[in-house]
């Protein structure tokens, strides 16, 4: 089961291209993205970034025509392997969505419900309180548990959501532009997680917000449609963030994340 | 053209010409608000001639004389004489016949006091005068009550009462209630909606979460709004051919050992109806599934859910409140319908509670049918009783539908 | 295990496992969701499979030809007349009465509340036409007979009949009236802000803007609802069946008592009929007739629409 097992890296592409219907929205990716680090995809909007990390979990199975070609390996097995179960796929690597979008239940059941339909058969309650501690959110919740999650701030809400998907303990969690609809606090308290969370997890994050790249990644994936009046994504340079911060290789780039673009 | 023609009107003859088009605005405008006010006139009409129907002078003869069966004034008379009388007049048959239905001596006074009116007196309505006759011109009905029926007694009297709702039918306008049509609808309803509220909800659900854009899906669709389209009497005659002949040892429970039977029974109406509402379910549910947005779902497939999983536990329970609002919808259109069960073979005339699916049965609609397009006018005064009926019911509906919508406020 | 379970510790050496795993309460499911989902075809195939083998029934009767059925004016399959007219002349004519009447009323009542009506008067305006349109049609057929009928004595004397067809066809159109409103309503408020504003722009007064505007935009929505209410008019049963005459009767004269398709099938089956007669089997043929010809104005409708809808996505 664990051939070919890399372990340095928790996710590989090859050759990856990723379509709707005919349209070849995403072209050719080729990456490692190391374990327990931080990785970020940025880029202008438009140029594939949900798309390529909506892959990863195959939340675009959902997506009518949406296929993909080229591999998508998770230690050494490919996600869209014909005897691979999307929901196993899930389960394995989280999400955390642009807009928070916790369940109409109350905080407990949010965290409560992923656990229970994944067969969790442990102590509830810890669960959900060592869930919320990971999330930083259990000082704030911890006495109106059973109140509606619609009653929390937005920021609470984006680390509920955050915490409901620890709760199922998956290897890897993906985050497309998780603070964008959270003011300039909550942000910081969700880049101050994702520190505390790569210490367990390998995070893949969309944003398109240079200073957050810079400041929560390890690793950066630069993503441009690939050329003039094409209207594919690929990612054009993929290195330390350092080094795409201060030294980029390719123009386009380094205009991008000085400002110049566009 | 020279641009710097004009050939425009300016000032004050504009000024004119624009006063005349906003009359001309105005009348229009005037003409467009009639329409509504048409349709409240109409609607007004309507309940009035309604309630006009149901209240009103009656000019109405003992056939035989109270005087002939007791010394004393009927009205003063105790249950045990009351009960004296019937039995002394009453053929045994007829006496043990009530007696079986329901013990006489454990029914009440007034019941008793019916019956003897009913049975032994029999009143003979002469003539019935609208609600509004009887109030504004009760002089002219008097004289006139008095001068073509001068051995009648004139009385006003309401046809909905108490009474009118607990009493089975007869076949005397004066006595017959909407027990037996009210316990129809009500069985009839209630099988309709076992068979489509689940069946409805399940293609709702098929066709919003699993259909992808094939043929097939397509065509499943445009069937549905098709059928939601197709006249009800149409959904009759598909009841008559299928439940009614083709499965009539099912439909009259024949196979279940029910002998005194046919296929116009109760389910046989039942499913004909569950059929006719189907489509109106599910479009409704379709509707209610759209408005539960696609975060939730992507929330829960996130952490690993099945498709089921997410359905069962996030999109239906938020659906809910409009698949109620839908389905008590419907329940109101098959309360209303009438055409099917007349073409299924509802009886017009049952005396006796519907004791299951296998009964032979009637309905409120189709007691108003029979009551209005009989030519006696008590028979209208009854059929108006039933239709405040009828209308009290859908508005009880319609307002339990209006408060579910209203206390389940959105939450996303 | 107690400890694997709740430790939210690293376990990337965990054993992977994404293989797919069988579930199969979720495939029973789904296919007793798909069966729900089909079973309304079955339906529509039922009907037509059923009103077509009873109406063969009819047509191949010894003496019916379709010829007779589609060219005399006598209808009697009991003593073999079999000429569908007088039952199709009698659905027209109040067909065409009841849009005679709700086709103006409908649509002015539409442009009112999308054009002229505060949010307000709206809001206290179209539950009006939503109670209009919830109440059982044998009510309908109550006021009919016993309001407009003598109302209509009252107007035009003793010409008018007990049962006419005039009376169930206004009465009918009053039905019908909150239908064609809402969708004319639907299909007005589809035209975009911009052309209105458009207009305005050029100096157009509202009233100008919205019957040279946004009326012509609007026309397909428009005549979507006039089908759909041809539809019902056509497939419409208690009110003909209380008020317009029981008899198949040849006329064009509205003050007249004429039967129509939909009245003649509910007056016959609810009387005592015998399976395999030919009055049985009669009826499965007008049936048929009607099923056809309302399913077809329902089609035209449904793409009238989908097109309209397109058009200003
Ligand atoms: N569900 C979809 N169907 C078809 N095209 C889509 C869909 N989602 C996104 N796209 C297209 O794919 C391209 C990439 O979109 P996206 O991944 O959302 O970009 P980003 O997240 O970088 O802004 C865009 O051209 C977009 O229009
Ligand atoms: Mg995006």
């Amino acid at each position: 089961m664990q051939i070919n097992e890399t372990p340095q890296y928790s996710i590989e592409t090859k050759d990856l291209s990723i379509f709707y219907g005919t349209f070849k929205a995403v072209s050719n990716v080729s990456m490692l993205i190391e374990k327990q680090k931080v990785t970020a995809i940025i880029g202008p909007s438009g140029c594939g970034k949900s798309t390529l990390l909506r892959s990863i979990n195959r939340m675009n199975d959902f997506v009518p025509n949406c296929h993909v070609t080229g591999e998508l390996l998770m230690r050494g097995q490919n996600l869209y392997g014909s005897n691979i179960d999307p929901v196993e796929v899930r389960r394995s690597i989280g999400m955390v969505f642009q807009k928070p979008n916790p369940f109409p239940k109350s905080i407990y059941e949010n965290i409560a419900w992923g656990a229970r339909i994944n067969g969790f058969k442990g102590n509830m309650d810890e669960l959900v309180e060592q869930s919320l501690r990971s999330a930083a959110l259990w000082e704030e919740v911890k006495d109106v548990l059973k109140k509606s999650a619609y009653e929390l701030s937005g920021g609470q809400q984006q680390r509920l959501c955050i915490a409901r998907t620890i709760a199922i303990q998956p290897d890897i969690i993906l985050m497309d532009e998780p603070a964008s609809a959270l003011d300039p606090i909550s942000t910081l308290r969700i880049e101050e997680l994702m520190q505390e969370l790569k210490k367990n997890y390998t995070i893949i994050i969309v944003t398109h917000n240079m200073q957050q790249a810079a400041r929560v990644s390890d690793y950066t994936a630069m993503m441009m449609l690939d050329k003039e009046g094409s209207r594919s994504g690929t990612v054009i340079e993929f290195s330390e963030t350092k080094k795409i911060f201060t030294n980029p290789k390719d123009k386009r780039t380094e205009d991008y994340v000085t400002g110049r673009f566009g | 053209m020279n641009p710097t023609d004009n050939h425009y009107p300016e000032g004050q003859s504009f000024r004119n010409s624009l006063n005349s088009r906003y009359r001309v605005a105005s009348i229009w405008q005037a003409l467009f608000f009639s329409a509504l006010l048409i349709a409240m006139l109409s609607l007004a009409a309507l309940l009035y001639n309604v309630v006009d129907g149901a209240f009103g002078y009656v000019a109405y003869e003992y056939k035989n004389d109270p005087a002939e069966f007791s010394a004393k004034p009927l009205d003063d008379l105790n249950k045990q004489e009351l009960l004296d009388i019937l039995k002394a007049n009453l053929s045994d048959g007829a006496y043990n016949k009530l007696n079986n239905e329901q013990a006489m001596e454990k029914r009440s006074k007034s019941d008793l006091y019916t019956l003897v009116l009913e049975r032994l007196i029999q009143i003979d309505t002469k003539q019935t005068w609208s609600m509004t006759a009887s109030i504004f011109d009760a002089n002219e009905v008097k004289a006139e009550a008095a001068k073509k029926y001068p051995e009648a007694k004139l009385e006003f009297r309401s046809w909905l009462t108490p009474i009118f709702l607990t009493t089975p039918m007869s076949s005397k306008a004066e006595f017959a209630g909407v027990r037996t049509a009210i316990l129809g609808s009500l069985w009839m309803v209630g099988i309709a909606i076992l068979f489509a509220l689940p069946i409805g909800t399940g293609a709702a659900i098929y066709l919003q979460e699993y259909a992808t854009k094939n043929f097939l899906n397509r065509i499943i669709q445009t069937n549905i709004n098709n059928l939601a389209g197709v006249p009800s009497i149409v959904y009759g005659m598909l009841g008559l051919a299928i439940f009614v002949r083709a499965l009539e040892p099912f439909t009259s429970g024949s196979i279940f050992g029910i002998t005194d039977s046919n296929g116009r029974t109760i389910l046989s109406a039942g499913l004909t109806m569950g059929i006719l509402v189907l489509p109106l379910i599910i479009i409704n549910g379709q509707e209610a599934i759209k408005a539960v947005p696609d975060s939730l779902r992507q929330a829960a497939y996130g952490i690993g859910a099945t498709r089921w999983q997410t359905i069962w536990h996030h999109v239906l329970p938020n659906a809910l409140p409009g698949i109620l609002t839908g389905s008590i919808l419907a329940v109101s259109r098959a309360i209303g319908e009438t055409a099917p069960l007349i073409v299924v073979g509802a009886s017009t005339f049952i005396s006796l509670d519907p004791e299951g699916p296998f009964s032979k049965f009637t309905a409120l609609p189709i007691q108003i049918y029979q009551w209005t397009t009989r030519a006696q006018t008590e028979f209208h005064s009854i059929a108006a009783s039933a239709i405040i009926v009828l209308l009290v019911l859908l508005l009880t509906l319609n307002a339990a539908a209006v408060i579910i919508r209203n206390r389940v406020q959105r939450k996303y | 295990m107690k400890q694997e379970n709740t430790t939210l510790e690293n376990k990337n050496f965990r054993p992977l496992d994404l293989k797919k795993k069988l579930r199969p309460g979720e495939s029973v499911i789904q296919s007793l969701l798909f069966m729900s989902g089909i079973l309304s075809i079955f339906i529509t195939v039922a009907i037509v499979y059923e009103l077509g083998k009873e109406a063969l029934l009819f047509f191949t009767t010894p003496g019916v030809t379709l010829t007779k059925f589609f060219t005399t004016t006598q209808w009697s399959p009991g003593i073999g007349l079999f000429g569908i007219w007088p039952l199709v002349t009698s659905t027209l004519i109040t067909s065409a009465i009841a849009i005679f009447v709700s086709l103006p009323l409908g649509l002015s009542a539409a442009l009112f509340l999308s054009e002229y009506a505060s949010p307000k008067a709206r809001a206290t305006l179209k539950p009006i036409l939503e109670v209009l349109a919830g109440i059982p049609t044998v009510v309908y057929g109550y006021f009919a007979l016993l309001f407009m009928t003598p109302l209509l004595q009252s107007i035009f004397g003793d010409a008018v009949q007990v049962y006419n067809m005039l009376s169930a066809g206004i009465v009918m159109g009053i039905m019908i009236l909150p239908l064609i409103s809402s969708m004319s309503e639907d299909a007005l408020s589809a035209v975009p802000r911009s052309l209105r504003e458009g207009a305005y722009a050029m100096g157009a007064t509202k009233f100008e803007t919205s019957i040279q505007v946004v009326l012509p935009a609007s026309l397909s929505g428009v005549g979507a609802a006039l089908i759909i209410g041809i539809s019902r008019a056509v497939g419409e049963t208690m009110i003909v069946a209380v008020a317009a005459g029981s008899g198949p009767n040849f006329t064009f004269n509205p003050f007249k008592a004429a039967e129509t398709m939909t009245g003649h099938i509910a007056r016959i089956s609810g009387g005592d009929l015998s399976y395999n007669s030919i009055d049985y089997n009669s009826l499965f043929a007008v049936a048929l007739m009607l099923f056809l010809v309302t399913l077809v104005l329902n089609l035209v409708s449904q793409v009238i629409v989908e097109r309209f809808r397109e058009k200003y996505e």
